[in-house]
């Protein structure tokens, strides 16, 4: 088997290659961003000034060091208020998200062993076609003259077209849509795994099938809820395309604004505050995720 | 869970299904559409079609974004390989929590936090941007959900196989490509098959990793989209859609054949009879 040397280095080779890459293009770029998010901006190329120069050293550092951007944000209610409504809309969503895809969930997990595979393959699809281009097919949905007006007219449910796009109600449904599968998939799974016994026990003590579900199936499903919470809650802070192209002005959301001020008014030492904030709000979900799936892949074992 | 396939399960099924089918479905058949309008029906036609392949920006713009992810895919797919191997086979290790840490970290980033530090790295390393900075990007979120992919499948194999061929006589190179790579290999391929449509989908981190000389068709799209719709839009995405369906019913239909073939050889070196 070769001496133990080699061996250990052999591993080396195999945990090197990821591990240095991510600190790299990962871990690297953090404290790039946290570095930029103090410094001034200016009109450059690239447009800021930096405030660390390796010669100055440490103490020279901290000497130039300033919370300028930090400030800005907290002091102008545009960026607070981005902040808050994001947290309210991806809050909202998640849930909603939750409300669509537990019966869809429970329906699978209940469906012939059989189907199964085949309707794990169905939730995946749309996972599969491109992001962008389900978000714009609800365009020609939820527009004044769109497809869902049309038919709501036509069948007499309505008077006049709904306003729905370019409102917060059409990011709502942009969110449940493009992250339902996320939902659905660690909520299938975990309910997959509930034993048929133990509702039979529930049953045969005289629980009845509403008291079983929300004392024995909902409480062991909890996992799953969590696992696809996360997966939600978290990139929904942070969404651009969404309230991009269906929101309208009233929407405010971070991501967008995160956008706005990096694109439009090229103020990257801003942006960059913007984003350290934004990390900082999500750094307690981020690693509240990432220990439910150690403790799930513990389990698993 | 028992089957007891209520018409409450079969209801809240279709209604689910319908809700994430019925838009696709939708762009499909209006991309067909005469009509300029996406509301008005004009009568089928493939008029959009015809004129998606006289409008050389937008294949331009098609072709940097599958050599973009295919390069990123196949890249993506060994860095992550090796990281689920680091994670399933390798024990403790000096860093293990950060490792692990940054592999689960991109999967829930946000998505413009991950394109402006990426975009920041290449300007503080005075690289120019364009194809290869996107690549770049595109490699390091893609080969997280990679790792994640084959983790999955690792996890839940026999290490005594392992352990058997390396009782024989198999060196640890050799036992990996003999005996574990092909157990893995699904999980590989659809690791692969992920990574690049991922990176086929992605907007926001391109739109902050390139330059002035590469444009993706997301991109591409989505300026179009910003504009106003286009009919050609609707043409494109049914291309997509077609691709991409056919090969995730390929990729499914091979792991099946796959599967059902090494079940029966398994029956055949057991000796049983069915």
């Amino acid at each position: 088997m070769g001496n133990p040397n080699s061996a250990n280095l052999r591993r080396w080779y195999v945990i090197a290659a990821p591990y240095f890459w991510l600190l790299l293009f990962f871990l690297v770029p953090f404290f790039i961003v946290f570095k930029l998010s103090l410094s001034d901006s200016a009109i450059a190329i690239p447009p800021y000034t930096p405030t660390f120069n390796w010669s100055d050293g440490i103490t020279g550092f901290l000497s130039k060091l300033d919370f300028e951007n930090y400030k800005f944000i907290f002091s102008d209610p545009l960026y607070v208020n981005a902040y808050l409504s994001s947290l309210k809309i991806a809050t909202v969503a998640t849930f909603l998200t939750l409300l669509v895809a537990y019966p869809i969930a429970y329906g699978m997990a209940r469906a012939p062993k059989a189907w199964q595979p085949t309707l794990m393959m169905l939730v995946i699809l749309p996972f599969w076609t491109s992001f962008l281009i389900r978000i714009y097919a609800w365009i020609g949905i939820l527009k004044k003259e769109g497809l869902l007006n049309l038919f709501l007219m036509n069948w007499g449910i309505v008077n006049e077209p709904l306003s729905i796009l370019n409102t917060t109600t059409a990011v709502y449904i942009g969110i449940v849509y493009s992250y339902l599968p996320f939902m659905i998939l660690p909520l299938y799974a975990s309910l997959e795994k509930i034993s048929p016994t133990l509702l039979e026990a529930a049953e045969d003590l005289g629980s009845r099938p509403w008291k079983a579900f929300w004392q024995v199936t909902f409480p062991l499903s909890l996992p799953g809820v969590l696992a696809g919470c996360l997966l939600v809650f978290i990139p929904a802070v942070g969404e651009f395309v969404i309230p991009d192209l269906l929101g309208g002005s009233e929407t405010l959301m971070i991501g967008r604004t995160l956008w706005n001020e990096f694109f439009n008014n090229r103020d990257w030492p801003l942006s960059s505050a913007v984003a350290v904030v934004l990390l900082l709000v999500l750094i307690v979900p981020i690693v509240f995720f990432q220990r439910q799936q150690q403790l799930e892949r513990e389990a698993g074992r | 869970m028992r089957s007891r396939f209520s018409w409450f399960n079969a209801t809240s099924i279709t209604l689910g299904f319908a809700f994430l089918y019925i838009p696709i479905l939708l762009l499909v058949i209006y991309s067909f559409n005469e009509s300029k309008l996406v509301t008005v029906w004009g009568g089928w036609s493939t008029k959009w079609y015809a004129s998606l392949l006289q409008n050389t920006a937008l294949k331009e713009a098609a072709w940097v974004t599958i050599r973009v992810a295919f390069l990123s895919a196949t890249v993506a797919t060994v860095l992550g390989t090796l990281a689920a191997i680091t994670l399933v086979r390798m024990g403790r290790f000096p860093g293990r929590t950060l490792f692990s840490g940054m592999i689960f970290a991109p999967l829930v980033m946000p998505e413009v936090i991950t394109g402006l530090s990426l975009l920041l790295l290449f300007v503080a390393l005075n690289i120019d941007r364009g194809f290869w900075t996107i690549t770049l990007a595109h490699i390091t979120f893609t080969m997280c959900y990679a790792a994640v992919v084959v983790q999955a499948r690792l996890q839940d194999f026999d290490k005594s196989v392992e352990e058997a061929a390396m009782d024989l006589g198999a060196t640890p190179v050799n036992t990996f490509f003999q005996v574990t790579l092909p157990i893995i290999a699904p999980s590989v391929i659809s690791a692969w098959l992920l990574s690049f449509t991922l990176s086929l989908d992605d907007l926001v981190v391109a739109s902050f990793t390139t330059g002035p000389g590469a444009t993706t068709l997301p991109m591409k799209i989505y300026s179009q989209v910003r504009l106003g719709v286009t009919p050609e839009i609707n043409a494109i995405s049914t291309i997509l859609i077609g691709i991409v369906t056919v090969g995730v019913l390929a990729a499914a239909y091979f792991t099946k054949r796959r599967t059902e073939r090494e079940e029966r050889e398994r029956r055949i070196a057991f000796g049983a009879t069915d």
